[in-house]
């Protein structure tokens, strides 16, 4: 056969996936071998070196690459490979078919925007057949062929054939997953790969060549609303640049941005490129892209831009199917990191719904471990709130993977938003901060021109900790150093802005918490560093803690907790005091709380390392 | 076209992820096709500017021609330029006809090793590409290594979308790859659209030769061609069917397999 050379427009990503044995790595040789894809001397270097081992020429050895994986007749690790038909080029992944590998089948199958799937006609359908469906689906690989391969093993009989497309079939629409075709090859002899198949005239549809030139382009993301993620901010010249990948939909110089979850708001200044001229007016999907804004806000990495027309969901806890790789189990209860696109946040799974048995899909309850290489029903809660969306709607910012200790331990897709107990107020501060009325100086311009960050200090503790004495000494150290701080009593809000409440009204936490925290969320807009106890709260300060942070999110909390004896800690504290206090000493700890995190500079006169450093 | 900007924006984002990730980072550089075009990719991904050192490991036997090319873009890209070199094996006498693998092993992996060592890179940014051999097919974006420099290829983490792995113990150091997904003839479309300078040992002359393929100049020989343009060769590159290393003496045999498995690049 000639090679077609043409020039590629485009290329796609096919993933091959199947059980072990059943003949992967074959049909990729066959595939190459046949359309004369192969470099010169390639299949007859291969040859010869069979012949020299004394063992049977096979196609698979022309991308097991490893001497172990040849010795051993497996693939171990996927492999890239290119190849250009028609006018496209393809990266054609081959993925391990070995349970054992499982993790490197899907790594593959993650990059791929289309799959073959493999089924050996003598064996059938089998363990790795079912896993590999399953997993293609939950990996968003909606586009598929399942080629049922060693056709000739069974004497090319339809019957076999027709047998297999129905158990297969009816496997995948328990999971609404449908394969664009069933071909009947045998990848040994070059039945129906790139050439029609004499012995099998009663099939009449596509060869695998000829589904690949079928595979689609993924339809355009550009067309759906706008989530860039925001990946780094750049400060290399007088630009600050807010650099991301768009995963979907457009952004246009002079778009009003929304920035979740911390509902900052700017406009599109430019859109800023390299040696691109002329400079671009617009992004979209798929592009990694660098904006500037008209204001100068502080962004972080990890928060996602959108339109306000269109915002992603914003809560600690979600719903989702997950896919476990790692050597130690996944535990209920267990500390995990979450990342969602650029987003890294603390996490732990809340509940293990139900384990799914790949197999036949039967579902197994009340499981507190995810076993390695097993697919479930989760839960996770985040220690902090994330944007995100579904992922039956947006599919980069409605998946995410899990790390355990240092390593990718899991991937899953979110199915459910779980609202949680703040859902209402921070509903509430997000229509407050969207139509907050700015004046003339940003929160931007006043950190500059103070020197630090606005934030608010927060003591939790019991009675006679010695909340209060603390909070006046921090304020007053703040003041003497030049800051811009200022202690909030509680007792003077009750005495106020409460005088309209009844004694019975002033007791409900959570309408005090909010008063509380809007008031907090005011001195913050002034540039303040906020120092305060939960006195006014008394033992139910711990009820009082979260609906504080969200009102005034995204400002930095600092927790300090102050305590007598060991007892278990609020939620997020970031500072404890147990036991006889070195005032001194307290206030310092405080303090280097603050420079850690990026609140005040390190030096008095310095200016903070965060975000004005980039 | 569309295809270059979607590798583009692919190694770009490799790119930033790496910048984000880690703090000592270099970039290593041959001053072939291919590192170059992966240089011109962080001048894209950091909007002109390269935020990280550079790293050329110099055998002493590279062909002039390419120092030459070295300092000259050092100078007008303003890059922090790091050479590192194996002196004691140089002094010592090591050269090809010592065997390659073991004068690759020697300048090069050894050469890279004491230089990362040295300046206490955890990060290394490389542009190998999955369709020059068949053990580069089967590298990750980012790649581990262990604190001998050593590849366990048996146990490679997943990669799951853009999701890489960026956390290590302390002691592993990590090979970045952006260039995974292009091919030889994506490298030479993307130098003609955006118009990279590249050295000219890569075009005919007029003795009808060029070199496809850049190393040590007694371990690597030119290629019979007639192509005097980067159009030519892409012309070339589409009917070719010779592998483009064919003309790299360190392949043969099992060759690449030992060398990578060992810390080369």
């Amino acid at each position: 056969m000639n090679m077609v050379v043409s020039k590629p427009s485009e290329s796609l990503n096919i993933v091959i996936v199947g059980h072990v044995d059943h003949g992967k790595s074959t049909l990729l040789g066959r595939l190459y071998a046949d359309t004369g894809s192969l470099p010169d001397g390639k299949l007859e270097k291969v040859q010869a070196i069979c012949r020299q081992q004394g063992k049977e020429f096979e196609y698979a050895f022309l991308f097991d690459a490893f001497l172990e994986e040849q010795e051993q007749g497996i693939t171990i690790d996927t492999a890239r490979t290119f190849f250009i038909w028609k006018g496209r080029q393809y990266i054609i992944i081959d993925a391990p078919g070995h349970k054992e590998f499982l993790k490197n089948m899907i790594s593959g199958a993650a990059r791929a925007e289309a799959a073959i799937l493999l089924i050996d006609a003598l064996e059938g359908v089998k363990e790795q057949s079912k896993k590999h469906g399953y997993l293609l689906s939950l990996l968003g690989v909606r586009q598929f062929a399942v080629v049922v391969n060693k056709m000739d093993l069974i004497g090319y009989r339809q019957d076999v054939f027709d047998g297999i497309e129905k158990e297969y079939r009816e496997f995948l629409g328990q999971f609404k997953a449908a394969p664009t075709h069933f071909i009947p090859v045998s990848a040994k002899l070059g039945d129906n790969i790139a050439n029609r198949s004499e012995a099998m005239s009663w099939y009449t549809g596509p060869t695998v060549l000829d589904t690949l030139s079928l595979f689609k382009k993924e339809a355009a993301r550009s067309e759906q609303p706008l989530r860039l993620p925001v990946q780094d901010v750049y400060k290399f010249d007088a630009r600050r640049i807010i650099t991301g990948r768009i995963t979907a939909g457009r952004v246009k110089v002079g778009d009003h941005l929304v920035f979740s979850p911390s509902n900052k708001r700017a406009n599109v200044k430019s859109v800023e490129a390299f040696n691109i001229e002329p400079q671009p007016m617009m992004g979209e999907a798929g592009q990694s892209i660098g904006v500037t804004l008209d204001e100068q806000i502080f962004v972080e990495r990890g928060e996602i831009a959108s339109h306000q027309e269109q915002l992603p969901s914003v809560s600690t806890a979600f719903r989702a199917n997950v896919f476990w790789l790692g050597k130690r189990a996944l535990e209920k209860g267990r500390k995990y990191l979450l990342r969602v696109a650029t987003k890294e946040v603390d996490c732990e799974v809340a509940a293990i719904h139900r384990i799914i048995d790949t197999m036949d899909l039967a579902q197994q309850q009340g499981s507190n471990t995810v076993a390695k290489n097993q697919v479930a029903e989760l839960t996770v809660r985040t220690k902090m709130p994330l944007a995100f969306d579904l992922s039956s709607s947006f599919e980069a910012t409605g998946r995410f993977v899990l790390v355990d200790e240092y390593d990718i331990a899991g991937g899953g897709i979110i199915t459910e938003l779980v609202r949680d107990e703040q859902e209402f107020l921070r509903e509430e501060a997000r229509r407050r901060d969207f139509a907050w009325v700015k004046g003339e100086v940003g929160i931007e311009d006043r950190a500059k021109q103070y020197g630090h960050r606005a934030a608010v200090v927060l003591f939790t503790g019991g009675r006679h900790t010695g909340k209060s004495f603390l909070a006046r000494k921090l304020e007053g150290r703040l003041v003497a150093d030049g800051r811009h701080a200022y202690l909030l009593d509680g007792e003077n809000l009750r005495r106020g802005l409460d005088a309209d409440l009844s004694e019975e009204e002033r007791g409900q936490t959570a309408e005090m918490a909010r008063r509380y925290g809007e008031v907090a969320r005011v001195l913050i807009d002034t540039g303040l560093i906020v120092v305060s106890t939960t006195n006014p709260f008394g033992l139910a300060y711990r009820d009082a803690v979260q609906p504080i942070r969200t009102l005034v999110h995204p400002a930095p909390v600092i927790a300090v907790h102050m305590c007598k004896t060991d007892e278990e800690l609020p939620p997020n504290t970031d500072v404890v005091l147990n036991g006889p206090m070195d005032v001194d000493l307290a206030v310092k700890q405080v303090m280097d709380e603050l420079k850690r995190r990026g609140v005040l500079a390190e030096a008095i006169g310095s200016k903070p390392t965060f975000q004005y450093s980039i | 076209m569309k295809h270059l900007r979607q590798l583009e924006d692919q190694s770009v984002y490799i790119l930033r992820e790496a910048y984000k990730h880690f703090d000592n980072l270099g970039m290593l550089w041959s001053m072939g096709k291919d590192s170059t075009v992966l240089l011109w990719l962080a001048r894209k991904a950091f909007f002109g500017h390269v935020p990280f050192p550079l790293l050329h490991v110099d055998t002493s036997y590279k062909i002039p021609a390419m120092i030459e090319y070295r300092d000259r873009l050092a100078r007008e890209w303003g890059l922090d330029l790091v050479v590192g070199q194996n002196k004691e094996a140089l002094a010592a006498g090591m050269n090809h006809t010592l065997g390659r693998v073991v004068c690759c092993t020697a300048l090069k992996t050894n050469g890279l090793k004491q230089l990362l060592e040295h300046k206490g890179y955890t990060g290394v940014i490389l542009g190998v590409r999955a369709d020059e051999e068949g053990t580069r097919a089967k590298e990750r974006y980012f790649s581990p290594r262990d604190k001998h420099g050593d590849w366990d290829f048996r146990d490679q983490p997943p990669e799951l979308w853009d999701q890489y792995k960026t956390t290590f113990p302390p002691g592993t150091h990590i090979r970045i790859h952006p260039l995974l997904d292009w091919t030889e003839i994506n490298i030479w479309e993307y130098i003609k659209l955006e118009n990279i300078p590249f050295i000219d040992l890569y075009l005919d002359k007029g003795d009808g030769t060029r070199y496809r393929s850049l190393g040590c100049a007694p371990c690597t020989t030119p290629i019979k061609s007639t192509a005097k343009s980067v159009d030519d060769i892409i012309e070339e590159l589409r009917h070719t069917t010779v592998a483009e290393r064919s003309g790299r003496a360190q392949d043969e045999g099992r060759g690449m397999e030992m060398l990578r498995k060992d810390g080369y690049m």
